[in-house]
């Protein structure tokens, strides 16, 4: 069968149409990164996959196919990890690109160090979205603990917005100068506070917004305005004074591309992420964005606050995994102790 | 009689025994046993204490007694009632059965996430349904039940619907002439006839309630020690990166389904052998 003529930009959509709608499209003319992603990155990679085929094209004169995978965080880490070819892997946590170093050795231990402000191109932090007007007068994580106040938060276990909602919580408690108990007393009376564990944080945003259930939502600063565009303006968002910096870490799988041959385009990839171009899109998806003159012309939708590291004050995220996460560690004390009522 | 039967045992009429019994092990093998025995394999890298650790922590505990009573409760309520909608699809006519009939099917085809989706909705205390309500659903182990209820109906229903449509009319016409009552016809004639296929009904109703997870999830609520299904801990473990800890429960919860679905199979033999082969 002979194919018409078909004007280049049209065959270049209908191919990424194409390798968008299977990740195991076909043998394709020209080179392919998957990026392999967290589930809330959907939007923000999309528009940068496009930004970035263009920039390649005039740069290297290469036509990059670019196709994406996501889902739940760990579980997507998971896979790469049993062998799923990424080329790169761009996550919301430090442990879940650990567990490639750990696991058969799919990038160096110290994968983190290879790009700038360590491997995250983008940063986020956990915000509280509470009932329009905020009746219940919420104004920092000390206040979801109190009696009466209920609050969604997505499972720590099985979620990377929960644990990042739990540690900011907890550090928030011990900036404030708040004892290791204090913090953990602080904690076992917010969750006694959770009426639904959601598996996810876009489940726990159903939960809160279209089930009414719960005074206020914790979830990343990147999500609230998309859940106010979704439901209306029905929500005001809570900036407490200090919060978790969020990181956005990424890597290039050193084993797949030395495979498969595509370090050189990997690397470009990831990198021009922490272009002003990659940054803008960044921004334009509410994700923070590291360059300090995006940052300010994106000034108003970024209010500042004080944020501490999970490096910092957990010194890093396999300790705090450990400590906090792990059976038989503190969350699980937190919620053993949180008796539901 | 007897003689066919020596026969067909000693040389079938049908070629290729030996051949289909290879592919039918084989293919069971490959598609069941492997991967089953990489669970239990994964398993023995741990130690008894470790196994005994994360098998009989007070919150899996409490996760057994919420998959295993709900899923029970919900595949005897699907019993119930699967023969119900079995048996007015098969002995009625009326508008709208072949509609009906269709409906049955959808808790197979649809995507287990919607299911718990629109159920939660529902459910929920400001959705149709639950403003309703005196008591909660959406979110506590009520909600499980309804979850497991929904995926669960169809299975009922489509193994003792064939086995009502063979059901001769002669039987029951010859219990009425002998004088049995309406119920006595139904529990002495019916019923033992139905009973194998409900029961295999019921014990498939409830192994994919055992092992439902994504409609589970939305409704569940997952409040730990109270509305925690077993597989959601499977899923925390592989979270940790537990390999072998996810693999251990997983390897409780197939001992004790194959344990109750062996004695099901047993109960299902002997409802057939009082019934006496008809």
């Amino acid at each position: 069968m002979r194919i018409p003529h078909v004007c280049p930009l049209r065959r270049g959509l209908l191919l990424a149409a194409l390798a968008l709608a299977s990740p195991w499209a076909l043998a394709q003319p020209g080179p392919t990164l998957l990026n392999v992603s967290y589930d809330v990155s959907r939007e923000f990679y999309k528009d940068y996959n496009a930004v970035f085929a263009a920039h390649w094209k005039k740069t290297a004169g290469e036509d990059l196919v670019l196709n994406q995978s996501h889902g739940g965080s760990s579980k997507q880490a998971r896979s790469v990890a049993d062998g799923l070819e990424a080329d790169v892997i761009t996550m919301n946590q430090h442990n879940d690109i650990d567990i490639l170093a750990e696991r058969g050795g799919l990038v160096p231990a110290d994968w983190a160090k290879r790009l700038p402000d360590n491997a995250s191109p983008t940063t986020s932090t956990s915000v509280i979205l509470v009932r329009k007007g905020n009746p219940k007068g919420i104004k920092d994580w000390a206040d979801l603990g109190r009696p009466g106040v209920s609050v969604v938060i997505p499972n720590p276990k099985v979620s990377g917005n929960g644990r990042y909602t739990y540690l900011a919580a907890w550090g928030a408690a011990l900036q404030g100068g708040s004892t290791p108990a204090q913090a953990q007393a602080l904690l076992t009376r917010i969750f006694a506070n959770v009426p639904v564990f959601d598996g996810g944080g876009r489940a726990a945003t159903t939960t809160f917004a279209q089930r009414d259930i719960g005074d206020a939502l914790v979830t990343f600063e990147s999500e609230a305005p998309l859940i106010r565009r979704e439901f209306g303006d029905k929500f005001d968002t809570v900036y407490p004074p200090i919060s978790i910096l969020a990181e956005n870490p990424v890597s290039v799988v050193d084993k797949v591309v030395d495979k498969r041959g595509t370090r050189k385009q990997a690397e470009a990839y990831l990198k021009y992420l922490w272009s002003e171009e990659g940054q803008e899109v960044a921004a334009k998806h509410n994700l923070r964005p590291r360059s300090p003159v995006v940052l300010a012309r994106h000034a108003k939708d970024f209010p500042p606050l004080k944020l501490f590291t999970v490096d910092a004050v957990f010194g890093g995220w396999t300790q705090a995994q450990k400590t906090h996460f792990n059976d038989g560690g503190l969350y699980d004390q937190v919620i053993g102790a949180a008796k539901p009522r | 009689m007897i003689l066919t039967r020596t026969l067909l045992k000693r040389h079938s009429v049908l070629p290729g025994f030996d051949l289909a019994l290879g592919f039918a092990l084989l293919y069971i093998s490959l598609i069941v046993l492997i991967p089953l025995s990489a669970a239990f394999l994964k398993t023995f890298t741990l130690t008894w204490a470790q196994f005994w650790d994360a098998t009989t922590s007070p919150r899996v505990m409490a996760s057994y007694r919420l998959s295993f009573g709900a899923s029970l409760a919900a595949a005897l309520l699907n019993a119930l009632f699967g023969l119900l909608v079995a048996w007015v699809l098969v002995r009625y006519e009326f508008f709208g059965k072949r509609l009906v009939d269709a409906l049955v099917d959808l808790p197979f085809a649809l995507p287990t996430a919607v299911a718990g989706i629109a159920l939660t909705a529902i459910y929920a205390e400001n959705g149709l349904i639950g403003q309703h309500l005196p008591f909660k659903v959406s979110f506590t182990p009520t909600g499980v039940f309804v979850a497991l209820v929904f995926i669960g109906l169809p299975f009922v229903v489509r193994t003792v619907q064939p086995v009502l449509e063979d059901l001769s009319r002669e039987l029951e016409e010859a219990a009425a002439t002998l004088g049995a009552s309406r119920w006595q016809t139904f529990r002495h004639v019916i019923f033992p006839i139905v009973m194998p296929a409900l029961l295999t009904g019921f014990a498939l109703a409830f192994a994919r309630a055992l092992g439902e997870y994504g409609s589970v999830i939305f409704i569940a609520g997952n409040l730990p020690m109270v509305s925690e299904i077993t597989p959601l801990l499977i899923i925390t473990k592989l979270e940790q990166y537990d390999y072998a800890g996810a693999t251990a429960i997983a390897v409780v919860m197939l001992v004790a389904s194959f344990i109750l679905l062996l004695i099901i199979n047993a109960l299902q033999a002997w409802a057939r052998k009082r019934q006496g082969g008809i």
